[in-house]
């Protein structure tokens, strides 16, 4: 008769029921990661049509994807590049690889993101007058996790067009609500560099006057969320400061990239 | 169905109700409340993962070694709650998405725990499986009801349809933004349990201490 209460009995009871729950959540992982990967790809490209205030109600995403031009940007030049594929290009993987990625320390790592990718991925929005929106990748961390999301520019390249964040573990309902919609219209309209071509746009405590100077540059906090807010603020100020897109952007303006 | 089967499934629900009573759980109880819809889904996750762990567990509960007990218990919860978060994953990945963290936390829930090693390693399989839906309803109808004024009076809408008419949209309603703060949740929870406890008063519990007459000047 088999005694549980032995070392070996409990050896083997650990052993077995070890391995029976790692076959079952191991076969979970695996057979349902097609699904998995589909609902991404589709949330992906909601996002970014969501971040461009394109995303139409009752049209299948895939179709207005169609109208999105993706290109690589070489971060280091601000020049577009064709060394990659965009296709297949994942700019989160390269972020990883020390040969496609660079490290960043101390106050360049703004955004405490710690390696940042080469080559990154854009989406262009053309309209009949040249560049009518231009959908940039952004990621940051904030209080738990690392944010990924996008920030949509108008033709202007900068006044902001939305923002969204498709991947975060935020406390819901604090830091949370980045996805809350009437937050996130608070961006729209919003301005990016002052008249000198710095980065102004930050997040800051508490709302926004908006008969003060500057206030264009300026986005009201989350309450109750300030590292969230915090993190948020200088992620916009890395991706879209020196070592992320400005050198692309002032490039793109002046037709050169 | 049978008196005992009805007693096992319902007793939870008011007589014995986990949040209630048990004060098992509060945490997610807390969190995930501020939007019907999500809480819904969490009451469905915690219900399924309860039933399916008290039911593997009061399977094996023969073989369990005692010395291991819970360590068995936390890795048969914790596989079924992957489980789960996997299937949301892929089946109603935006509710996963606002869940984030929260599904993965049901392994440390005090409920599925509780329910495990209290009722599932001395009771048949079937039975146990009954318990751990009872207990799931017993959780679910606190989080619903928690989940209904929080989002009707926090945001005026319920499962995201727009009830009362917010300031913001040009309504009427000013919504109160404390009800979708997380510790509105725990007066509404403070609440609940007073009514209960006036109606049934066998839940009161005996005082652990008796308030003194205040101690006289010339005594001291």
């Amino acid at each position: 008769m088999f005694n549980k209460d032995t070392v070996g009995g409990t050896l083997s009871v650990a052993l077995i029921l070890c391995v029976v729950c790692s076959i079952v959540v191991a076969s979970s992982a695996v057979l349902l990661r097609p699904m998995q990967q589909a609902n991404k790809d589709l949330d992906r490209k909601t996002n970014i049509l969501a971040a461009a205030g394109l995303l139409k109600e009752g049209v299948s995403v895939d179709s207005q994807f169609e109208d999105i031009t993706v290109r690589a940007v070489d971060l280091n030049t601000g020049k577009f590049t064709d060394s990659v594929d965009v296709a297949i290009y994942d700019q989160r993987k390269a972020s990883k690889d020390p040969a496609q990625s660079e490290e960043l320390v101390g106050s360049d790592d703004l955004a405490k993101i710690s390696r940042r990718a080469n080559i990154a991925t854009v989406y262009i929005v053309e309209g009949s007058e040249g560049i009518d929106k231009v959908i940039l990748p952004v990621k940051g961390y904030g209080l738990w996790s690392t944010l990924y999301g996008f920030i949509a520019l108008e033709g202007d390249l900068n006044t902001v067009a939305g923002l969204g964040f498709y991947e975060h573990a935020e406390t819901p309902g604090l830091g949370g609500e980045v996805d809350n919609p009437v937050w996130k219209a608070k961006w729209v309209g919003k301005k990016v560099f002052d008249s000198e071509g710095k980065t102004a746009l930050t997040i800051i405590k508490g709302s926004v006057d908006a008969s003060r100077d500057g206030s264009e540059y300026q986005i009201d906090g989350l309450s109750g969320a300030t590292l969230t807010s915090r993190g948020v603020s200088n992620l916009i100020q890395f991706w879209l400061g020196d070592n992320g897109f400005a050198p692309f952007l002032v490039k793109l303006k002046e037709g050169e990239a | 169905m049978t008196e005992k089967t009805k007693d096992i499934l319902f007793k939870p629900v008011v007589e014995n109700n986990p949040i209630a009573l048990q004060i098992l759980g509060i945490c997610s109880a807390l969190a995930v409340t501020s939007q019907l819809s999500v809480a819904l889904v969490m009451c469905l996750a915690l219900t399924v993962v309860t039933a399916f762990s008290n039911f593997f567990v009061s399977l094996v509960r023969n073989y369990i070694p005692g010395n291991i007990r819970i360590i068995v218990q936390m890795t048969i919860i914790a596989s079924l709650v992957i489980v789960v978060d996997q299937v949301l994953k892929a089946v109603a990945y935006d509710v996963s998405k606002q869940l984030s963290v929260f599904v993965g936390l049901i392994i440390t829930n005090c409920i599925v725990m509780g329910r495990a090693e209290a009722y599932a390693m001395k009771n048949p399989p079937v039975a146990s499986f009954l318990d751990g839906i009872g207990n799931g309803l017993g959780y679910s109808v606190i989080l619903i009801a928690l989940a209904v004024i929080r989002e009707l009076f926090g945001s005026g809408s319920l499962l995201g349809i727009q009830i009362l008419p917010v300031v913001s949209t040009g309504g009427w309603y000013v919504p109160n933004g404390l009800l979708l703060l997380p510790p509105s949740a725990f007066f509404l929870i403070g609440g609940f349990i007073w009514v209960l406890r006036t109606f049934k008063t066998d839940q009161v519990e005996a005082a652990d201490f008796e308030m003194a007459p205040n101690t006289r000047a010339e005594v001291a």
